[in-house]
């Protein structure tokens, strides 16, 4: 269960003409409990869905109020949080940290295995399971975007997380990679809140929500609120 | 598109060689007595010995020369410039020295990279930072640490050509500022988006 309380995300930003710096608020206030198997989040570039993501798995802490996983706070537990929350980056580029997929899956193995010879054959199967066991020793470089983006999955899925949180994890693929990814994260067994901008993807999540300007304005059922959000992008809808 | 740059240390390529059977400490411990006796050793007898020897074990880890001859050729530019100059200030016996010693030292790290897992060199890593811990450094971070600057020179380099590819579509490729400034902003999103990447994955975390 995830639980987000009157949570709040400001930042410092330069003022107008480049003025002094002042707070803006980036999120909130947002309370929700999440419970569904699988929550995607749709909204407009800049509308704070990807800082509602981070605020999963501590990557962002909230100004005030709190967000807890499983009863454990962010703030306070954040490593605790962070073996229990996946994330999984747009650009698998800036995820994928070692010069080839099996140390960079064992790299996340490295805390649960302190054997080399047996973490090396939790990495290769973790590779096999997403089809990426043949290339487990090819120079990253070599894979395509959508071998990269399974190999950033199965590096975050290979400490088996119970909740997996993806940040438009689609964005940069093509029409095949896409579906690939979408059927891959429809069939795990983990808890997956997915901030996307394919609307088809938001449709088949248990709940949506819409996020815009910072607050989120519209939570539910997946084809309600993707109606909505295509309102509020057509300017249709009046607050 | 141009293919990333391997950098002269270059990346881990499977092999049988012997060199791939040696133990990650023991490979690392060799490249630190090649340096001492690189640097111990003068003249220039003694440094194109070194540089034979480099290249024999080269040779003998059996890496691919594509692997290598890309990413040592700024090396090689590198070792010229600095030996000429040094020929020049000090004698041609002080220049071979210098740009032989070098490269040697440099083309036996490439070996080392190249036939040890990152995974292998990061376990050693750990187990030499392990003292470290007295003074509230994990050993797994400070490896890591290492481990991350071995990655991150190739990218470094990568994003410069990137860089300098897109000032010269522009048409600026003489103007310093389009090629300094957005490598330096793009070099410091990569650290950020690095440092996200492991603290997503709860790598600085104890």
């Amino acid at each position: 269960m995830i639980e987000l309380d009157d949570v709040v995300v400001t930042a410092w930003s330069p003022g107008p003409g480049g003025g002094d710096e002042r707070v803006v608020r980036l999120l909130g206030p947002v309370t929700l409990r999440l419970a569904e198997r699988r929550v995607a989040v749709v909204g407009a570039n800049g509308s704070g869905k990807s800082t509602l993501a981070r605020l999963l798995n501590g990557l962002v802490l909230p100004s005030s109020g709190s967000v807890r996983v499983d009863g454990l706070d962010t703030a306070t537990d954040g490593a605790a949080v962070r073996r229990r929350v996946g994330f999984v980056f747009t650009d698998p580029n800036a995820q994928i940290v070692m010069p080839t997929p099996l140390e960079d899956v064992a790299l996340s193995l490295r805390r649960r295995f302190p054997d080399a010879a047996e973490r090396e054959v939790v990495a290769r199967a973790a590779l096999a399971r997403f089809g990426l066991g043949e290339r487990a020793d090819v120079p990253v470089h070599a894979l395509s975007g959508g071998q990269r983006q399974l190999l950033a999955i199965a590096a975050v899925l290979a400490v088996e997380p119970a909740v997996l949180v993806c940040d438009e994890p689609t964005t940069l693929l093509d029409l095949r990679w896409r579906r690939t990814v979408d059927d891959l994260l429809a069939g795990l067994d983990q808890q997956v809140v997915v901030v996307t901008h394919d609307l088809d993807a938001a449709r088949r999540a248990d709940r949506v929500l819409v996020v815009h300007d910072g607050q989120v304005v519209h939570d539910g059922e997946p084809h309600a609120a993707v109606a909505h959000y295509e309102a509020l992008m057509s300017g249709e809808w009046v607050p | 598109m141009r293919a990333p740059w391997a950098g002269p240390l270059g990346l881990y390529h499977p092999g049988t060689s012997v060199l791939h059977r040696l133990p990650a400490g023991a490979k690392l411990a060799g490249l630190l007595v090649a340096g001492l006796v690189v640097l111990f050793l003068h003249g220039p007898t003694s440094a194109v010995g070194a540089l034979l020897v480099a290249l024999g074990v080269l040779v003998v880890a059996r890496v691919p020369l594509h692997r290598t001859t890309r990413g040592l050729l700024p090396v090689l530019v590198t070792a010229a410039l600095v030996g000429a100059y040094q020929a020049w200030a000090r004698g041609w016996a002080v220049g071979v020295e210098v740009a032989a010693d070098l490269l040697a030292l440099v083309v036996l790290g490439t070996v080392v990279t190249a036939t040890t897992r990152s995974d292998a060199l990061l376990d050693v890593l750990a187990r030499v930072a392990r003292p470290l811990r007295h003074v509230g450094l994990p050993p797994d971070s400070a490896a890591l640490a290492v481990g991350l600057f071995l990655r991150t020179v190739p990218v470094l380099a990568q994003t410069s050509l990137e860089v300098r590819d897109a000032a010269r579509a522009r048409g600026l490729e003489r103007d310093l500022r389009a090629v300094v400034v957005p490598a330096a902003v793009r070099m410091v999103g990569h650290a950020r988006a690095t440092g996200d990447a492991l603290a997503a994955r709860g790598l600085g975390d104890r």
